[in-house]
């Protein structure tokens, strides 16, 4: 299995130099970095060279990464079901950049880049159809970004008098405990909060 | 006669409909009785477990897997364990091994049972549904007794299984296989041959293979159009090179060559349990069920009374949980459905980053318009039966 990996990224990065800005091999897995402007002539290249032929689209989803400047990876997760071989392509962007629609390509992109962008805001140019996927109708805001907190803004809930359901701001009766996991397993690298005042 | 102007329907279908196999609204536009675009509205179920895995350490994560497709629940925690083993470099012993492949055919069992008779519920066969469900239940009681859950079972975790299994049920496993390969007989015999579950069926929702590829479809339903395709030979994972067993192509790709397919499934599954209850009775199917370095896998209560290592290694599993090397992988199983994968990105602390559910349902979901246009409408609660939809895992 690494050494038919191993040819194809070797492979990969011949025949593709002009596309990709790079490629990793971890895990056994093999990783294309790609520029939003090449996306659409990587899948396609992937797609119809004969020792590629990545025909099958398992993938797309978002990654935040709020502290950079180009918050969001967008990862592609192929599959080349006559070389048995899997491939998967990161590009970057942020919330406002759009990133061309790989529909036209794989037809099943299309609810995938639906669900990126309900859940991270990442846009595509040339989707036929990007309305929200998994969330309420009218439901504001991004919910898998980290700065969108764990319990949301708002809840339901039905109003016997309005004879309706009704969304209310969120109300905890206890604050969502966070807790601090610094401590590592053996002997501490660090000064723990307070030590530093200890003399030695 | 004079041309008269049709009216084209806009109709609902769902959520509230037995045959939309859970929460799923499709909004159809009809000419006549002529499906003209299907637009499902999914997202029904949508709880928000990609978000609520980030929050949580990767054993406490487990469960959340458990309720996608809550069908077959351990085929879910397979790929999630799978994920984190690969990202940590460990592998689960022999015995483990064999425990999972063994509960992922059970899964895979219980899936296709119920895909099955509700398939043939849906075009309006009521028995069916009665006798596959006395089987499912034997195997609930098999979850049950080896996790002490009928469903939920958190059963496969990072480093191995959570418990071994008593000879006794293993036994039990084994007996059950041949009188189950019976009720598959005569579940068939109600169905194969049936007129009018054929006249429902074939030729219904046919798929090319090159269109299914391209709609990211998987397991069954490419198979259905004829690729020899199974992660479980193709990609093997865990000890499934090991074991004897085909895998049944379709021809057409229709709904009818799903049905077969899944019924034969089951009869390999049933093949695979065989070798795994003899093999786990045998003298090399014994050994630890996880692994035993204390630093992924909490030490049993038995143990943790007697040492402190052991205390130490318990205290530190069940609060802080373990780290795991920051990378990212991606792990797919065979599960009933399709290829069920895994996503995960670690940033090298005791919880994931991101972990991004690949749900074969949602892909094949997708292709809804895809399949139902042109059809009548009664053939789409057919397609939707066939395509073997969990909304579980779809709206995660």
């Amino acid at each position: 299995m690494d050494d038919a990996l191993n040819d194809l990224k070797s492979y990969l990065d011949d025949a593709m130099v002009d596309l990709i800005d790079g490629s990793q091999f971890a895990f056994g897995e093999i990783t294309l970095d790609v520029g939003i402007g090449n996306l659409i002539s990587t899948l396609r290249f992937l797609r119809d060279d004969m020792q590629t032929q990545f025909v099958s689209i398992i993938d797309i989803c978002g990654v935040d990464y709020p502290g950079r400047k180009k918050r969001f990876d967008v990862i592609y997760h192929l599959l080349s079901p006559h070389q048995n071989l899997r491939l998967r392509i990161r590009l970057k962007t942020d919330a406002d950049t759009p990133v061309p629609s790989a529909t036209e390509i794989y037809p099943g992109a299309n609810w995938f880049e639906r669900e990126a962008y309900d859940l991270y805001g990442i846009l595509f140019s040339g989707h036929p159809d990007l309305r929200r996927l998994l969330t309420d109708y009218g439901f504001e805001g991004h919910p898998l970004r980290k700065d969108f907190p764990l319990t949301g803004h708002v809840e339901v809930r039905y109003d016997d008098e309005l004879k309706r359901v009704v969304y209310e701001p969120v109300e905890l009766r206890q604050e969502f405990r966070n807790f601090d996991f610094l401590s590592p397993w053996e002997g501490t690298e660090y000064i723990l909060p307070g030590d530093e005042k200890a003399k030695e | 006669m004079s041309e008269r102007s049709v009216r084209n329907f806009n109709i609902n279908f769902g959520p509230q409909h037995p045959a939309a196999h859970g929460v799923l609204r499709l909004v159809l536009e009809l000419d006549g009785e002529v499906v003209e675009r299907v637009d499902p509205h999914v997202g029904l179920l949508h709880r928000g477990t990609e978000k609520l895995m980030e929050h949580k350490t990767y054993l406490q994560a487990v469960p959340y897997l458990d309720r996608l497709d809550y069908v077959a629940p351990m085929n879910q925690e397979h790929a999630f364990a799978l994920a984190v083993e690969k990202l940590l470099g460990i592998n689960a012993p022999r015995r483990g091994s064999l425990i999972r492949v063994l509960y992922s055919e059970i899964g895979r069992i219980l899936s296709h049972i119920l895909n099955v008779t509700t398939q043939a519920l849906d075009v309006g066969a009521l028995t069916p549904i009665t006798w596959g469900f006395e089987e499912r239940e034997k195997l609930m009681v098999f979850y049950e007794r080896a996790s002490g859950s009928r469903m939920h079972a958190a059963f496969f975790r990072p480093g191995g299984v959570h418990q071994d299994l008593p000879q006794e049920l293993i036994d039990d496993i084994g007996q059950w296989c041949d009188p189950f390969l019976k009720v598959c007989d005569d579940i068939e015999g109600l169905l194969s041959d049936n007129r009018i579950f054929k006249q429902r069926n074939v030729d219904i929702g046919n798929v090319s293979l090159e269109d299914a590829w391209a709609w990211g479809f998987s397991g069954v339903m490419v198979r259905g159009s004829g690729a020899a395709w199974d992660l479980r030979k193709s990609q093997p994972y865990e000890c499934y090179d090991e074991m004897d067993f085909d895998i049944p192509i379709g021809k057409n790709g229709d709904n009818y060559d799903r049905y077969l397919i899944r019924m034969e499934e089951m009869r390999q599954s049933v093949r695979i349990i065989k070798q795994c209850v003899e093999l786990l009775s045998g003298t090399s199917g014994q050994g630890p069920i996880s692994a035993t370095d204390g630093k992924v896998v909490p030490p049993k209560r038995g143990e943790m009374k007697k040492t402190m290592e052991a205390l130490i290694h318990h205290f530190k599993l069940y609060t802080e949980g373990y780290k795991v090397p920051a990378g990212e992988v991606y792990t797919a199983v065979e599960a009933p459905k399709g290829e069920f994968g895994i996503f995960l990105v670690s940033d090298g602390s005791n919880k994931p980053y991101r972990c991004k559910i690949r749900a074969p349902g949602f892909a094949h979901l997708s292709a809804m318009d895809f399949l139902c246009r042109g059809y009548m409408l009664a053939d789409v609660s057919a397609i939707m039966g066939s395509i073997d939809i969990v909304f579980g895992e779809v709206d995660r």
